[in-house]
Formats: structure tokens, C-alpha cells, sequence
């Protein structure tokens, strides 16, 4: 499914590496967050490179999302239906809005919780809320449905992928990919 | 986005290749799948008899019932104020702020080592001193000591073992000495070390405790040196020996309101005391002590003003992880250490979204 020159359009260069960036942030954090809380030995240095990480995430995020305003997207190859277009659109709304509102969920739920919010050795955040029990309980809760939500919405968009990139063969991964690939 | 520019739809049939789409599509699944199943491996699903932080919490639950808003251990306790008075000998071997010449606000609370928050106090019950010192530059150092001068398990999966084997029988109501004897040959350390334990002499009250960080640390200097470290907080008050019966009023809260009393007269000091490890010392096993000639530095002075009961004191809603360490200080290969994290921050967890019960200790006694 190549244009008339048989050039593919593909997203700008840098909402792709972006893309993929972040793609590799946003997989390992998802890893660390299931694998730290059910972990007594591996607990602490999990936890502490999920902190800086996701609020690398959270700044990355940011600008992404600017970044994404200010480009030209590729168009929807045919193979989508309106269905799928309407649904991936709605999976990047949602794909964005919980990689920024997770780091920024967790900072929350960390300061409502009276920790101090540790980066890299003597660098550290301030809280943004007062300690709070009961607003800890709910943030902390609210930070694990979110993950959750987060990991589900990351499978869909992987098989959404895969089955056009694999099954259609349409060429969609394509518009993403780093460097050019040869189109069927 | 769906915008004008996009060239419509067609049918996804008219253009998949009918040859292999069976295949290809099982592929997909089988990615998917291979996908899904290591977030569910990382999350513990696929190993339900692993011991996780919500095993362990939850051990503390079946054995000492659930106490809404209390902690799972260390559950009756009072919270104090006071202030750490560094006097600038710590930083020799740390670059950390807390061992810079100077004073630090401090909240803490002294506890008793038990599950059951409304329990009568007991002479051989273990106490424990916790401590958030903050420092100036926004870090902080919390510490959990105990008045035991070894640790009477060396793993997590020891220590969960312990809890069963000393928890009490559905039948019998008391704990099956079986049980701890099959504990005890399984895992001679703590045979050892509970030796150790019971031959060490227990002082009178929290006043005159020593009070041991138990797990090795690392002390990290200007230069980038490391030296392993244990700590304690060593009181000013002098040693009395422990009074083995009960006291004649019955008060089922006399450890503590002997301290609230003394605390009214005159404030209590500790000095906090870092050893320094030889090389061949283990720092990854807390329940061997280390020979008793290391080098000790006295680098500061605690001092304890006032009490408050848990009701009011930010102590109550303070997890007082060991593992939060201002940078210079670092945890050891101890497995104790993360372990401790992530069972605190899971009884943390379950504790602040509960509704919150008096606690059995008030600091606003009259002075006996």
C-alpha cells in the first residue's frame, strides 16, 4: 500500500524517535511497576529507577505532545476502516493522557504520603501536596488502575499493529520506523 | 486524526492475502500472548507460593488479626519530636548533610515489636525506636532501630517462616514449639542468634535501651570511599536492669507511660554511634554481630523533648522506610533492606486508607 512514487509518507523524524523512545521507557516502567510491588528482594532498586523514570516520562510527554501539535501526520493507510481510525485516534487521546497523568499521579501520591521524592543521589523533587492519608490511599489506588489501564491500552495498540503489520501486510509499522524499510 | 487527506477505507479482506492469513494471524496472537504473559510472570501471577510484600503483610494479618489504621507490626507505639545535634565527626566517612556540623529537626516513635495494638505491655517484648531526621537541603534520613543487638533472621523467607512458626495454634491458642524447633534446625543462623538475643541484657525502659540499626549500610565519603556501617542509638540515660515482674498498678501501658513520665521531667538523649566494619565483616547478614573491638564515632546527639500520641502525631502517618537514605548514606547487600521497603510500604498502603482507631497509648498522662 505505497503511493504513486512508491514512497511510503512516514511521521516526521522526530515524533518517530519519540515514538520510540518513549515506546522503551513506557515498556520498561510498565515491567518495573508489576514486578516491584510484588518483589521483596528486588523492591527497592526497582523503585528507584521507576521514580526518575517516570518523570523522564513525564517531561518527554510534554514535549511529545507539543511536538505532535506542531507536525504533519502521515495519512491512514486504506486498510483502516473508520471504525479502527476513530479507535486508533481515540487509543492516542488516551495513549497520552496516561503517560502524563501517571508520573504526575505518582509524584502526587508519593507527597500525599510524606516521602521525599529522591531522583539521583542528592537531587530530589518537592512535594505538590500536603501529607494526607486518606488522599495517599486514593492516589496510590488511582496510580495502579491507571498502570493497569495503561498496560491494556499498550496490548491494544500492539495488536492493532502487528495485525496490520503481520496479517494485512498493509505496511503500516512502516510510518513509524526509524530507518527506510523496502516496501513490498 | 482523521482528516481529509486520508484515502478512504476498504475492506480489510480486499486486501489481506488470503494465502497464510491463518498463520499469520496465530503469529499475532501468539506475540500478543507472549506479550501479555511476561507482564503477568513480572507481576507474580504465574508464581502464586513466591513470597511477596502482600504475603508477608498479610502472614502479620492471619496471625495477629486485622487492627484498622494501625501498622501490621510494630503496631502500638507513641510518636516524639525532638531534634539531632550532629556535632561533625560523621563526615570523615560520609559525605552525607546529616553529618555536617549542625542541628535537624526529628520525628519518630518508640513502639513495641508486636501485631496486636491493644496488647499489654511485656518486660521481653522488643521495642524500637524509629527516626525521620530532615535535613536542611530537603533530604531526608528514616531509620528503624531495635533494642536487640542481632537480627533473628538473615532472609525474608526466614523471617516469614519465623512468623508462622511462632504464631499461635488454632487449637491450643500457643504457639506449636514443634513448629519453632523444625524453624530452628532448619535455619541454625537464627538458632544463634535468638542465643544471642535472649543472653543480652534488656534494660528497664525505652529510656535506657540501645537501640540497633541491625542491617549494614554504606557510608559513602567526599572522595567516593565506601565504608560499611551499622548504627545505634546509644542513651545518655544510664543502664537499669529490666524489672522482670509486672508493676503492682496493672498498668497494661507501663513501658510506655514510664517513658511519657520521664519525658515530662527532663528531656532524653541518645548518641547515635556508627561502627565501622573491618574487611570480612558481613554486611549482607544481620543476625552475626561484629566483633566487639570495631571503631565506634559518637557523630551527633538526639535529643527527645516531647511525646504525642498517635492520634495527633505526624509519626502515625510516617512509613519509616530504612531504605530512605539522604545521599552518602546507601543500603548494603542485605536482603533485610528492600525487603523491610516493600513489606512497609504495603502495610503503608493497606494501614492509610483505613479509618483510624484511638490509640491504646496517651502521652498526655499525669506525671506519676
Amino acid at each position: 500500500m505505497t503511493d504513486q512514487s512508491g514512497e511510503q509518507p512516514r511521521f516526521p523524524l522526530l515524533m518517530r524517535i519519540l515514538h520510540w523512545l518513549m515506546a522503551a521507557m513506557v515498556l520498561s516502567m510498565l515491567f518495573i511497576g508489576m514486578a516491584m510491588v510484588s518483589s521483596l528482594v528486588n523492591y527497592h532498586w526497582l523503585l528507584s529507577i521507576h521514580r526518575p523514570l517516570g518523570i523522564l516520562i513525564l517531561l518527554l510527554v510534554v514535549i511529545r505532545f507539543i511536538n505532535r501539535k506542531l507536525s504533519k501526520l502521515p495519512p491512514f493507510p486504506p486498510t483502516m476502516s473508520r471504525a479502527e481510525r476513530r479507535i486508533a485516534h481515540l487509543s492516542e487521546i488516551m495513549l497520552y493522557t496516561l503517560m502524563f497523568s501517571l508520573p504526575l499521579v505518582g509524584w502526587a501520591m508519593l507527597s500525599a504520603g510524606d516521602y521525599p521524592i529522591v531522583m539521583v543521589g542528592p537531587i530530589h523533587l518537592p512535594q505538590i501536596l500536603p501529607a494526607n492519608p486518606a488522599l495517599f490511599a486514593v492516589l496510590r489506588m488511582t496510580h495502579t488502575i491507571l498502570a493497569y489501564l495503561l498496560l491494556l491500552t499498550f496490548l491494544g495498540h500492539l495488536s492493532a499493529v502487528l495485525f496490520h503489520t503481520l496479517v494485512l501486510q498493509d505496511g503500516l509499522l512502516r510510518r513509524m520506523w526509524v530507518w527506510k524499510t523496502p516496501s513490498k | 486524526m482523521v482528516d481529509s487527506s486520508d484515502p478512504p477505507p476498504q475492506t480489510y479482506l480486499g486486501s489481506a492475502k488470503p494465502a497464510g492469513f491463518i498463520g499469520r494471524l496465530a503469529l499475532v496472537l501468539f506475540i500478543v500472548t507472549t506479550v501479555a504473559a511476561l507482564f503477568a510472570y513480572a507481576g507474580g501471577w504465574l508464581t502464586p507460593h513466591a513470597l511477596t510484600p502482600a504475603r508477608m503483610v498479610d502472614t502479620f494479618e492471619q496471625v495477629n488479626g486485622v487492627h484498622p489504621g494501625f501498622r501490621r507490626n510494630h503496631a502500638k507505639g507513641v510518636g516524639f519530636s525532638g531534634k539531632f545535634q550532629s556535632n561533625g565527626q560523621g563526615a570523615s566517612i560520609s559525605k552525607a548533610s546529616v553529618f555536617q556540623p549542625g542541628g535537624f529537626p526529628v520525628i519518630g516513635r518508640f513502639a513495641v515489636a508486636i501485631g496486636q495494638p491493644f496488647q499489654a505491655d511485656a518486660p521481653h517484648t522488643v521495642r524500637s525506636m524509629a527516626i525521620q531526621i530532615k535535613l536542611p537541603d530537603g533530604q531526608e534520613w528514616r531509620s528503624g532501630m531495635n533494642n536487640i543487638p542481632v537480627f533473628a533472621v538473615s532472609t525474608p523467607q526466614a523471617f516469614y517462616e519465623l512468623i508462622q512458626a511462632g504464631a499461635p495454634d488454632h487449637k491450643t491458642g500457643k504457639p506449636d514449639p514443634e513448629k519453632m524447633s523444625a524453624f530452628l534446625a532448619r535455619n541454625p543462623e537464627s538458632a544463634t542468634a535468638i542465643q544471642l538475643i535472649r543472653s543480652h541484657p534488656f534494660s528497664s525502659g525505652f529510656d535506657n535501651s540501645t537501640y540497633n540499626g541491625l542491617d549494614a549500610f554504606r557510608f559513602t565519603d567526599a572522595s567516593g570511599k565506601v565504608t560499611a556501617v551499622r548504627w545505634s542509638m546509644v542513651p545518655a540515660q544510664p543502664f537499669a536492669p529490666l524489672s522482670t515482674t509486672a508493676p503492682a498498678n496493672g498498668d497494661p501501658n507501663y513501658l510506655f507511660d514510664d517513658l511519657i513520665s520521664e519525658v515530662q521531667q527532663h528531656p532524653l538523649q541518645w548518641h547515635l554511634m556508627i561502627t565501622i566494619s573491618q574487611p570480612g565483616d558481613p554486611t549482607n547478614d544481620a543476625t552475626i554481630p561484629w566483633p566487639s573491638d570495631r571503631q565506634k564515632i559518637d557523630v551527633g546527639t538526639l535529643t527527645i523533648d516531647h511525646l504525642e500520641t498517635e492520634d495527633t502525631s505526624p509519626a502515625r502517618d510516617i512509613n519509616f522506610d530504612p531504605l530512605v537514605l539522604p545521599d552518602g548514606i546507601s543500603g548494603s547487600d542485605d536482603p533485610l533492606l528492600s525487603a523491610r521497603s516493600a513489606a512497609y510500604a504495603e502495610s503503608f498502603r493497606r494501614r492509610e486508607g483505613e479509618q483510624k482507631t484511638p490509640s491504646q497509648v496517651s502521652a498526655t498522662k499525669e506525671a506519676k
